[in-house]
Order: structure tokens, then sequence, then C-alpha cells
């Protein structure tokens, strides 16, 4: 044997470092694990469960388990696309997502994701929660409808911009994202386009005002490849229709 | 209640500086501010955040998760119904509706005098004494509707609690079965002169010997853990002792804290020495807060007599201490590393595993983290052998096991059986003579039927924190699944997206056919819907949370079936419930407004009932007899 760890992801052979999940080390290889609260640039979170792959039989989140040498890890099975696809339901019964209306589709991240697991239309019946928008910011519009709940722009915030913007309060179905202000609206904090809180969202959620539309339906982000190949809206370049600031 | 600003802030920084401005004392701090000004103001908060030196956010945060701190007025006599399905076997839906009507409350809403509010509350651990609830935090038992007529004038005659009848209080252990954990006799400190004598290496020897696995539910091998704990590199540790028993139907940790506690101090004393800690916690649910100054005074008595403390029993460096930390009303916190969080005077979100608590737990410091049962029974083990335990039980699970038993039987109580015994003689031994069904390990365990009487309580076949549940035949098993559904939706963390969605889904799909609106397609969603929740949740309350409603579904098909529409596709759209706010807001109140009230859907069940044969359901008789 020669000294480079590996183990198995869907039959091929990856190599990893030691302290590396598997995510980290799938994408290092160019493997696609669809995700949602993972982002690179941040510790990772495992509350979204769209990553989770089976590790010697067992199903586990890939961006908070740990690689290790000799696991033999599933991921692009019929019985975990369809528990993806099961999640990715839910997320979209629990917000209100009116892609076809909104500015962020085709280069919105769980949209892409939705199609790569194949999920059209939701079974489960939709929650409609009333959510009001915030648009008391100058420059940013957010519209908790669209919020998952992966708390990156939380982390990004708090643990980046040293900002402490946004937190999740309350539990269970009612978590549920805040403004850290007294009045609990954007307008009233230092938040700034130029924020890595700003650039993070995978949904449509946290949006710029004064643009929108930009690329014609064919053009946009998603539209042109898969998320597979495109991998994170936060990551793709702001040219591309991404959220990356060159 | 207002409280003038300065007595608000002389109180909140009173209460902060008993608690050494500390951040992991949080959650004691604002139950203790919640206790002097029944609620959390934005102001109480504030000053909260300020003393401590937090952010308003992390003591918001807190404040919210925990379902007895209210952000929200209540009145000065918090009341909360227990709300278990064993309550409502007795009937406590009908109470909570006759006390509502006497006190002129409504339910969750604080009286306009602000004197009191009465709502409801998950299992509080009372189940073979209830109807239970809770006053102010403190548990009131076997309630009736003469206790509640006395208990409304109380109230309204602001009497203070220390001047109602005592016996609403009491709390009975019911102890019916005796093994060796409960029927031998222990000399305190002789776990600990066995330590001591025959060092750790040899205690942990017996240990293994003794083949004991957590009596949590889990099962995790005891040695195993201490010896991971102790081999952990860092030389501060901590010995936790989970008391959060938030599995409904469960109470056989609050049997033990309130008649063995010595066995339980000295169970996790013994882990201290073995592992090298010198703190040790005991995380008490909300719902034992009577239980706290029993406990306080059994610590101190041990201090006196050398057991604990400083030097224990002339030991020079055999120091160890024990504090006790309560909750707040979450069943999550019962999980190891939720237990910790909330220890750490934060919210309750279990950690991200590995790594685990035995190297990376309280403040991050190697924590063993163990169930009352499973402290008091290494406390016997250090003092009487390993191979003595082992000697009762099964080749896979060893010792004895205490069951909380409850529901329909005649003598509930706390039965102490070796592991392997059958359901059916648990059931004789209870008095159960008509059973359909037993809920076994509380409603993320598993639901028996009839047809698997013979099986047996051990960790190979039926594993169990405790639980057991009764259900005669005349009851509903579905009013039972209705319940833990509930539960569920009631005590989910939210932060992971299976559970904190899947929950509110299978229960709205449960209550649907439980109405009378299902068809064949919703059984097959909720079978679908399990599988997601069981695979993809980020802890165990979303994994086991599907675990009653797909084994109802395999073992008692009927009870779903008969309550089916004809049709395979019933669609959840509500026509009637989606105009009722048009309708209500104009003005309309007729009974062609159908607007969905609690009196609307009696009427509906009433109806429904009359159309078919179904037998009379706990949830419709509690129901029906609340109509006004
Ligand atoms: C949602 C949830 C609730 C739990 N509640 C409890 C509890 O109330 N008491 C307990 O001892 N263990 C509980 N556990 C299990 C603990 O995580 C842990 O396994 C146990 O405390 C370990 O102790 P033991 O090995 O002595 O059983 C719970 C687990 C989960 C997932
Ligand atoms: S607003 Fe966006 S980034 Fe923030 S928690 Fe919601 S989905 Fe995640
Ligand atoms: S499974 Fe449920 S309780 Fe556990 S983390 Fe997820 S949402 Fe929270
Ligand atoms: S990407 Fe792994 S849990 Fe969200
Ligand atoms: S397309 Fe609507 S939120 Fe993403």
């Amino acid at each position: 044997m020669s000294g480079e760890l590996s183990f198995t992801l869907d039959n091929q052979p990856v190599p990893f470092q030691d302290g590396q999940t598997i995510m980290e080390a799938a994408r290092a290889a160019g493997v696609y694990i669809p995700h949602l609260c993972f982002n690179p640039d941040f510790a990772p979170h495992g509350s979204c469960r769209v990553c989770l792959v089976k590790v010697n039989g067992r199903t586990q989140a890939s961006c908070t388990t740990p690689a290790m040498a000799g696991q033999v890890v599933q991921s692009e099975t019929e019985e975990l696309r369809d528990i993806r696809r099961g999640i990715l339901e839910m997320m979209f019964v629990e917000g209100n997502h009116i892609c076809p209306a909104c500015e962020k589709s085709g280069a919105c991240q769980l949209q892409a994701v939705a199609y790569y697991v194949g999920m059209l239309a939701s079974p489960f019946t939709y929650f409609y929660p009333r959510r009001a928008l915030d648009a008391s910011h100058p420059d940013v519009v957010i519209d908790f409808n669209r919020c998952i709940l992966c708390e990156l722009c939380v982390r990004a915030s708090r643990d980046m911009d040293g900002k402490n913007v946004f937190a999740v309060q309350n539990r269970g179905i009612q978590a549920h994202l805040v403004i850290n202000t007294p009045s609990g609206k954007l307008g009233a904090t230092t938040f700034s386009i130029t924020d890595k809180a700003a650039q993070v969202c995978p949904t449509g959620a946290i949006m710029m005002k004064n643009q929108g539309y930009g690329s014609p339906i064919g053009l946009r982000l998603y539209d042109r490849e898969s998320v597979k190949i495109v991998g994170d809206v936060a990551q793709a370049p702001e040219s591309a229709g991404g959220r990356r600031h060159e | 209640m207002s409280v003038e600003p300065s007595t608000l802030g002389q109180t909140v920084s009173e209460i902060v500086q008993r608690h050494g401005n500390l951040p992991t004392r949080l959650l004691q701090i604002l139950r203790e501010v919640q206790d002097s000004l029944t609620w959390l103001s934005p102001e109480a908060m504030d000053a909260v955040a300020k003393e401590v030196g937090l952010s308003l956010d992390k003591v918001r945060r807190v404040a919210e998760f925990y379902s007895f701190l209210y952000t929200t007025p209540r009145g000065s006599y918090d009341i909360l119904f227990s709300d278990n399905i064993t309550d409502r076997m007795l009937g406590n839906r009908q109470l909570l509706h006759y006390l509502c009507d006497k006190l002129k409350v409504s339910i969750g809403q604080p009286r306009a005098d602000g004197r009191v509010t009465v709502g409801v509350t998950s299992c509080t651990g009372m189940c073979d004494q209830g109807p239970a609830a809770l006053v102010n935090g403190y548990a009131l038992t076997s309630l009736d509707k003469p206790r509640l007529d006395r208990i409304a004038a109380l109230v309204n005659q602001l009497a203070p609690l220390s001047e109602w009848p005592q016996e609403y209080f009491e709390v009975t252990t019911n102890i019916r079965r005796a093994d060796i954990l409960l029927g031998r006799h222990f000399a305190d400190g002789a776990a600990l002169r066995a330590v001591l004598k025959r060092g750790p290496d040899a205690m942990l020897e017996e240990l293994v010997k003794s083949g004991l696995r957590g009596q949590g539910g889990a099962g995790f091998k005891l040695a195993l853990k201490w010896i991971s704990c102790r081999k952990a590199p860092g030389a501060v540790k901590y010995v936790v002792c989970n008391a959060d028993e938030g599995e409904p139907g469960t109470f056989k940790d609050r049997v033990l804290m309130q008649e063995y506690a010595d066995l339980v101090f000295e169970g996790m004393t013994l882990c201290g020495r073995v592992i090298g800690a010198r703190q040790g916690f005991v995380y008490l649910r909300g719902e034992y807060r009577y239980l706290l100054e029993p406990l306080k005074a059994t610590l101190q008595r041990r201090r006196e007599i050398g057991l604990l403390g400083k030097n224990i029993l002339g030991e020079p460096g055999f120091d160890f201490d024990i504090d006790i930390h309560l909750g707040a009303g979450a069943y999550v916190c019962g999980e190891e590393s939720a237990l910790i969080e909330s220890l750490e005077g934060k919210h309750g979100v279990p950690r991200i595993r590995p790594p685990f608590p035995t190297t990376h737990g309280y403040l991050n410091k190697p924590t063993v983290v163990n169930n009352v049962e499973t402290f008091a029974v290494t406390a016997k083990i250090a003092a009487e052998g390993g191979a003595w335990f082992a000697s009762r039980g099964t080749l896979e699970s060893k010792g004895t096991k205490l069951l909380s038993v409850s529901g329909d039987c005649e003598r509930p109580g706390i039965y102490e059986y070796p592991f392997g015994v059958t359901v059916r003689r648990v059931l004789e031994d209870c008095g159960a003579r008509d059973a359909q069904g037993v809920q076994m390990a509380g409603p993320a365990g598993h639901t028996i039927s009839s047809k698997q009487y013979d099986r047996r309580i051990c960790f190979d076949d039926l594993s169990t924190g405790g639980s057991f549940m009764v259900f005669a035949k005349h009851r509903d098993i579905l009013d039972g699944m209705r319940n833990f559904a509930h539960f569920f939706v009631h005590e989910s963390c939210g932060f992971c997206t299976p559970c904190r969605v899947g929950t509110s889904l299978l229960c709205d799909l449960v209550d649907k056919v439980h109405t009378g609106h299902g068809a064949r397609a919703d059984l097959d969603e909720m079978r679908r819907l399990g599988r997601i929740m069981k695979a993809g949740s980020h802890c165990g309350l979303g994994q086991t949370a599907p675990n009653s409603v797909l084994d109802s579904l395999d073992q008692f098909p009927e009870a779903w079936t008969r309550r089916l529409r004809s049709t395979s596709y019933e669609p959840a759209f509500d026509l009637d419930a989606s105009l009722g706010e048009a309708r209500r807001l104009s003005g309309r109140d007729d009974p062609g407004a159908h607007l969905p009230d609690e009196y609307s859907a009696m009427v509906r069940l009433a109806g429904l009932l009359t159309e078919r044969e179904a037998p009379l359901s706990d949830d419709e008789r509690n129901l029906l007899g609340a109509l006004p």
C-alpha cells in the first residue's frame, strides 16, 4: 500500500488528508455531493441534511463525517436520491417559494439542487407560512419566505463580518431567522452589500435592490451548466450570475 | 404585571451575582429571574444580557428555546396540565377545560388581572398518579374536580403555594417490584471504599465483567465509555448525570432521585474517581423542580459525612463535588450533547458527533454522561462485584431494568425485572387484563400488539429506557399516535430539515386520518416521511420520531384503515378552512360560515362518530365532555 489515504465513493477511490470530511475530500477530487448549508469557506453546520451519503451502510451527513481510510461511501443511489428529494420537498413546503416569479430563479442553488435530485413538485402539503418581507435596508431586501435556515448568513455575519446581524430564534417548526435589532429591521443594522453575509445565501432570501432579472432565461447561472459543474452560487463569479465578488 | 425599572434591575443583578455572573449559569439565571418576575420581558432579558456580558440575541435564543421560559406575559400562577396519553386516558382534557371555566381563562392566555394562566405541557413524569400538572414548576398529582375547585379558590384568594394543601403536591414512589437494585440494602460509602481499596483499574474490570450497558435506552457499554474518558487527554474532566427523563411514560429516574439519591450520587463520585474528574453535574428536568431542595440537602449531608467534597473518606486528593442544574422544558436536552449545551447555559441543539462527549464534552473537556439508573447500578457493582450483577439477565443484557408502568392497568408504578422478562409477564404482574397493546420505550420506541407479548425486554429484542404504557381494548390506538405526533412537533429543536419539517408533516397526516379525512395515499406518505426522517435527521429525536406511527401501521393496520375515506386520495386542501379568514373578516359567525374553531371540530367529530361504529376514543370523549 502506498502512503496515500483513500476511501471509495460510488466505487471510485477518493484520496483525502487527515482531518478532512467526506464532503471536503470529494470536492477536492472534483466529485459533486449535493449540499446547501455547507460552504467551503465555513466550518460544517450539518443542518440541511441534503448531503446525506451512506458510510459503510449507515446514512450520515457527508459534510460533518470525517473521512477515514477504507470507508465505503455511496452517494448516487436511488434510495439516497429519494431521501434527498424528500428533504428538498420539505424545504419547498415549509417556506413560500414562487420560483417562476422569483428573481433568483435560474441562479438559485436551492432550485438547482432540487432539479439535480429530480424534484419537480412536492407531494407534501404546503404550509403557506406568513412571513413579512423586510425592505428597510437601502441596498438589500430580505424575503424570509425563501429562507431555509441554513444559517450561512448568521455564521458569515457573526464570524467573518463581526457584525452579528442575523440570528435564529425559537425552536421546532417555529424556528425562524431574525435581525438582531430591537425593531427587527435590517435597515437598522450596519449590514452592507460588501459583507460576506450578503454573498452566501443559497436561495433568494437575501437579494440586492436596484437590479434584477439581469440574465435572460437560458443564460442564467444554472441554465448553462448543472449545479454539479457550477457548484455553489456563493463560489461562482458575479459576472456569471453567481455571488462571488471578483 | 409591570415592574419598576429599578426593582427589575436590582432583582436581576442580585440573581446574576449569586450565579457569579457566569454565562454557563444563564439558563439557571433566567429561570430564577422568571420566578421573580413571572415572565422574561425585553427589559428583563436586556438586564440579564448586560449583567452576564452576553449579547441580547444569545439571551433571547435561550429564553425562546425552552418551553418553561416565557417571553410573553404569564399569570402569577402558571398552571400547566401534563398532556401525555396516560393523562388523557385519565381525563385530563376534561379537567383542563373545567379549570379554565372555573377560573374564566382561555388556554395559554393570562387572565386580564394577570393572576393566572392555564396551559398544557409534555408528560411531567407522573403517569402512575395522573392526571398531573405543574403549578409554578411544582408537581401536582392525582387531580380531580374537587381538587380543582379548591385550587381555583386558592388562586382567586392569592394564597401562596405554601398554604395549599400539601397532599396536592405529594408524589408517591409506587415501587411494585424490587430486585437487586431497589431491593438490597446499600451502605453509603461502600462503593467509594471499594474503589479506594482496589483502585480504578480493578473497578473498571468489575464493570467490564458486569456487562452493564447504559440504562437510558441506547445501551452503550458502560465500561467502554468510562475507559475512553479515563484515557482521554486532559487534566480537567466532568461527570454528568442525565436526569432529564423526558421520554413520555418514564418516571423511574424520578423515583431513584427521590428515594435512592445516595446511590446515584455515589455512582457519580465513583465515576469521578475512576476517570479522574473533580466535578459532577446532575441535569434535573424542570418538571422535577420539587426534588431540588431535598437533593441539595442530600448533597450537603454527604459532604458532612465525608462522601463528597475534599479528601473524600480521608483520602488526600480524592476531591469531588456535585452541582444540580435544572432544565426548563425541552425533551431534546435528554440527548447527551444537547444536554451538555444546556449545561453550558445555552439552547439545546445537539452537537455534531464526532467528536463525542468522552473527549469533547462539557466546556469541550472529556465528559462521561450516564443515565440516573446507570450510575445507581455502578455503585452497586462496585460494592458487590461484576459477577454478582452479571448473574442476572440475558447473554447480551446483563442485570436488571426498571420499568415505569402506566396506562390501563391496576397497579401502575415501578417494576424491576431481570433483563429478558416477557411483555406478557409484565402485563400479568401489573394487572393489565385486557391490553390490546403496549407502547414500549415511549413514543420514540416500539408499538407492540398482543401478537408480540412473548417478546423479551432486553437490548437484543425490545430495548427500552423504561417506559411501558398499556392500552386497553376499549382505547383507540390512534389517540396515542396523535398524541405522540404532537409531542414530537412540540419537542423538535428545529435545527435540521427532516425533523423540523417532517414532524409537522407527519402530525398533519395523523390528524387528517384521525379526523376521518384520510385516504390510502396518506398512509403511504406517512411511510415515506418516516423513512426520510429516520435516515436523514441530525439526532435521535428526529430519527425515532416516526417509530410509533410506522410500528402501528404494521401492528394495528385496522386502527388506521377504519378511519379512511373510501377514495384513494383526499386533498389536504380544506375549502372551509381557507375561506375561514375571509368569513371572519366579514363578521360571519353563523354555522354556515364553518369557522374552524374547536366547537365545529367537535360537531364534526360527533357527526363522524354516529356515522361509523368506531368505539368512542378518549380524545373524542375528552373533547365531547368539554362541549359548552
Ligand atoms: C431525543 C433524546 C432524548 C434523550 N433523553 C434521555 C433522557 O431523558 N435520559 C437519558 O438518560 N438518556 C436520554 N437520551 C440518551 C442520551 O443521549 C444518552 O445516550 C444517555 O444519557 C447515556 O446514558 P446511558 O449510557 O447511561 O444510558 C436521549 C436521547 C435522545 C436522542
Ligand atoms: S437567509 Fe439565506 S443564508 Fe440566511 S439562513 Fe436563510 S437561507 Fe440561509
Ligand atoms: S433531529 Fe430534530 S431535534 Fe434533532 S437536530 Fe434535527 S431538528 Fe433538532
Ligand atoms: S450540506 Fe451537509 S447537512 Fe447541509
Ligand atoms: S428560485 Fe425561488 S427561492 Fe430560489
